[in-house]
């Protein structure tokens, strides 16, 4: 049975009319239309996507690959809109339009005071759209601009409060990140083109069929000859290290918080951050070829994993404490990626999709309650006032922290174990790195639980009286100091509270059947191929005997006690002895000063690059444009004519004797040349 | 004898004196247009002996063109000279210096 060519259109086009309808006629159909008519879209793709899922996975329907349209030809060469839809492709639109459906339906309640309503949620319809385009595509060109799509949706949603100059400054940042691993991308996708000849995946994966592929060379400096899967790898994953903020193109994801929350979750943790992920593991046949190219990637990941984890023990913005756990969590994918355990990298990203979701809309819940406060310092004691968006923010941060059982634990433990068990080159910094990783997970995740939702209560509520202007909740932050609220915050509506718990129930439950079928029984088919000889999941699954074995097995294995140690330290610290942590910051300057500047990349980067760029315009503009083209090609010209015509003047005298002289004076010159080149012939 | 070397040093001197006249003379444009009949006369000079040298009339026909020539050339020089006294009261040379951008 085929899955049908209309029902996917359907599932693609279904949130891009919601997106043109509430976008291009928000006024006419107001707030509740817009709102309307994106959900409904997205839900239809949602159950779609579903049932896609279901007929892939169980209903016996083949892989659909297929071109629907041609965009344009250039002699043999066809660019071409199409769908290739196989397990990996359904995997990932259930987990985009479900946490897209969710962030809708959360968005309503989240975004109720704002002015830009209808703006918003054609945004996040239209990233729905250009989500599903990047996942679906069946060829490189479709992949791009899918990805450069989603880039631009993130841009606009980053600076969606265009007012704010940090949310512009931001998105700028965000921008020009993306634009250096997206080049490195279209290098590697000119590099596909060129050396392999299609920009089809299948008719790609084919060509790298066969050992010559591997070994196939190319000099680009001579006498240096390099592997061309290598080179066409690296390119590929530079473009991913741009799009899942892997060190050191991470700088523009915690600053990507500047945007509302329910992008945060759905675009910069849930789904788009993850397209290099998934883009890796769909190129698994090329990324197989290169070893140094798959270390490469493990190496970059592994450092991302530990270092920007360490970043977020040290954050106060509730927000940003969850970034720097996205960050670190894609560090885990990408080292899975790394010791060619694709299906645990994808794995990975399904169940964080689901926790990391739930933990930043738990944040935005706890936003909206605080009158948009965001400095956790200020926070303490909301357990009480908000008991919902607490049970499932500690469900979502066990979820995270690897508890035994939730649905973070089987991703990880998994990763943990095949990182273990790899051989390639880096793979022993790796295993530290991801091991170490565990513990500073379990770390900021509590002590985010318990700064926020334990302890003494930090805030003030201010006299309601007070406040003439109490009901525009939106304004209402900026007018008091911080600490200081006009209202006491409360649980939010059931538009927040719902997908809160819509999200837990998976950030529980999804490990305990998918585990066995995904990573170790094949489930993913052809869509990941693996070479034997890399296949750490197949060697993992020898030691696998169903979830159950693999919770209790987790409780003997280090990843458990790790995480216990950090949830032991954390409480240790931010619940029993609240002013420890002080102790500990004055104690540990030198550290503390480190991680608090992000080990100063930033400020690497804008003396660098951003300095370096300025002060290279600065040149070209005054040294190039104004100095050399200006100066010597446009003003220059005019001087020289002005001075030679200056001489030349002085001989136009007016004289008609002077006119006459140089007419004989030049005839004399003439016959003088025509006899002294004659005369040898006379 | 009187040889060919002794006419066209004669042609020569001639031409000679005529572009210095025109060149050295700063008063008269009067002076000007006799030299440059000077000129011609010079160069019929030459006409004449080379054709009687080379035994061919030719050269000699064409004197009688430039003769003809000359004497228009003269009428329209004097016409000029006539227009340019009425407009500008002068003949001098030195004063006729609009010749330029």
């Amino acid at each position: 049975m085929m899955l049908s060519k209309t029902l996917l259109l359907v599932i693609v086009l279904a949130p891009l009319f919601g997106a043109v309808v509430a976008g291009l006629f928000g006024r006419q159909v107001g707030r509740a239309g817009a709102a309307a008519v994106t959900i409904a879209g997205v839900a239809l793709s949602c159950a779609l996507s579903f049932y896609v899922l279901y007929q892939l996975a169980w209903g016996g329907a083949g892989t659909f690959n297929q071109n629907l349209y041609t965009w344009f030809e250039v002699g043999a060469f066809s660019a071409n809109v199409g769908f290739m839809v196989d397990r990996l492709t359904a995997m990932m639109m259930v987990v985009v339009t479900f946490v897209s459906l969710m962030v809708h339906v959360y968005t309503i309640g989240y975004m109720r005071d704002d002015d830009g309503f209808q703006r918003f949620f054609s945004y996040i319809a239209l990233f729905t759209f250009s989500m599903l385009m990047l996942v679906m595509s069946n060829n490189f060109l479709q992949l791009f601009f899918g990805w450069e799509a989603v880039g631009l949706v993130s841009y606009l949603l980053i600076g969606f409060w265009f007012k704010r100059p940090s949310a512009i400054f931001a998105n700028l940042k965000a921008f020009l990140v993306n634009r250096v691993g997206d080049f490195g991308f279209l290098l590697g996708i000119a590099g596909v083109v060129f050396w392999y000849g299609s920009l089809d995946y299948a008719q790609v994966f084919q060509n790298t069929l066969g050992d010559a592929a591997g070994a196939r060379t190319v000099e680009i400096f001579a006498g240096h000859p390099w592997s061309i899967a290598t080179i066409v790898c690296i390119c590929l994953f530079i473009g991913a290290m741009g799009k899942s903020a892997q060190v050191p193109l991470h700088v523009w994801l915690p600053d990507s918080m500047e945007g509302p929350t329910p992008i945060s979750a759905l675009i910069h943790a849930a789904t788009m951050v993850t397209a290099g992920i998934f883009m890796v593991a769909r190129m698994s046949p090329l990324f197989e070829l290169s070893e140094t190219a798959l270390s490469f990637v493990l190496v970059i990941g592994a450092t991302t994993a530990l270092f920007t984890g360490l970043i977020g023990i040290v954050q106060n913005d509730i927000k940003r404490v969850v970034a720097y756990s996205t960050l670190s969590q894609l560090g885990y994918m990408t080292v899975a990626l790394g010791v060619s355990a694709y299906a645990g990298g994808v794995y990975h990203l399904m169940t964080h999709a689901f926790f990391k979701a739930l933990l930043f809309l738990g944040a935005g819940s706890v936003i909206v309650a605080m009158h948009h406060e965001q400095d956790m310092r200020y926070m303490g004691g909301l357990r009480r006032r908000m008991p919902v968006t607490w049970i499932t923010m500690w469900l979502g941060s066990l979820a995270l922290a690897g508890a035994p059982g939730f649905a973070g634990f089987f991703s990880k433990d998994a990763i943990i174990e095949a990182v273990g068990l790899s051989d390639r080159l880096g793979s022993g910094y790796a295993y530290v790195c991801v091991l170490a990783g565990v513990f500073v997970t379990a770390l900021y995740s509590f002590r985010l639980l318990y700064m926020t939702f334990h302890g003494k209560e930090r805030f003030v509520v201010d006299a309601p009286h007070a406040h003439a202007h109490g009901h525009d909740h939106h304004d209402d932050h900026g007018h008091h100091a911080p600490g200081h609220l006009a209202h006491a915050p409360h649980e939010s509506p059931w538009v927040i509270t719902l997908p809160l718990v819509l999200l837990a129930i998976p950030s529980v439950l999804v490990g305990w059947p998918t585990i066995g079928p995904m990573l170790f029984e094949g489930w993913f088919g052809g869509a990941i191929r693996v070479r034997e000889a890399n296949d750490v999941l197949a060697e993992l699954g020898h030691e696998f005997h169903g979830s159950l074995a693999m919770v209790v097995h987790g409780f003997t294995q280090a990843p458990f006690w790790l995480a216990l140690g950090g949830f032991a330290v954390a409480t240790w610290i931010w619940l029993l002895n609240p002013g420890i942590a002080d102790k500990a910051k004055s104690a540990m300057r030198p550290i503390y000063t480190v991680l608090a500047n992000k080990y100063w990349i930033d400020e690497l980067y804008q003396a660098v690059f951003a300095r370096g760029g300025v002060a290279l315009g600065r040149g070209l503009w005054k040294g190039g444009d104004a100095g050399l083209i200006d100066g010597v090609a446009v003003n220059g010209s005019a001087a020289l004519v002005a001075r030679v015509s200056a001489t030349v003047r002085w001989l136009q005298s007016g004289y008609l004797y002077h006119y006459a002289f140089a007419m004989i004076l030049g005839l004399v010159a003439l016959l003088g040349g025509v006899w002294w080149y004659t005369r040898a012939a006379l | 004898m009187i040889t060919l070397a002794h006419f066209l040093t004669l042609g020569a001197a001639l031409f000679c004196i005529a572009v210095a006249g025109i060149f050295i003379n700063r008063k008269n444009v009067i002076t000007l247009l006799m030299a440059i009949e000077l000129m011609l006369l010079a160069v019929n000079t030459n006409f004449v002996a080379f054709s009687r040298w080379l035994g061919d009339p030719g050269g000699q026909v064409f004197v009688f063109f430039i003769l003809t020539v000359a004497a228009a050339e003269a009428a329209i020089g004097l016409a000029i000279l006539v227009v340019l006294f009425r407009n500008r009261a002068t003949i001098n040379v030195t004063e006729i210096d609009s010749m330029k951008g």
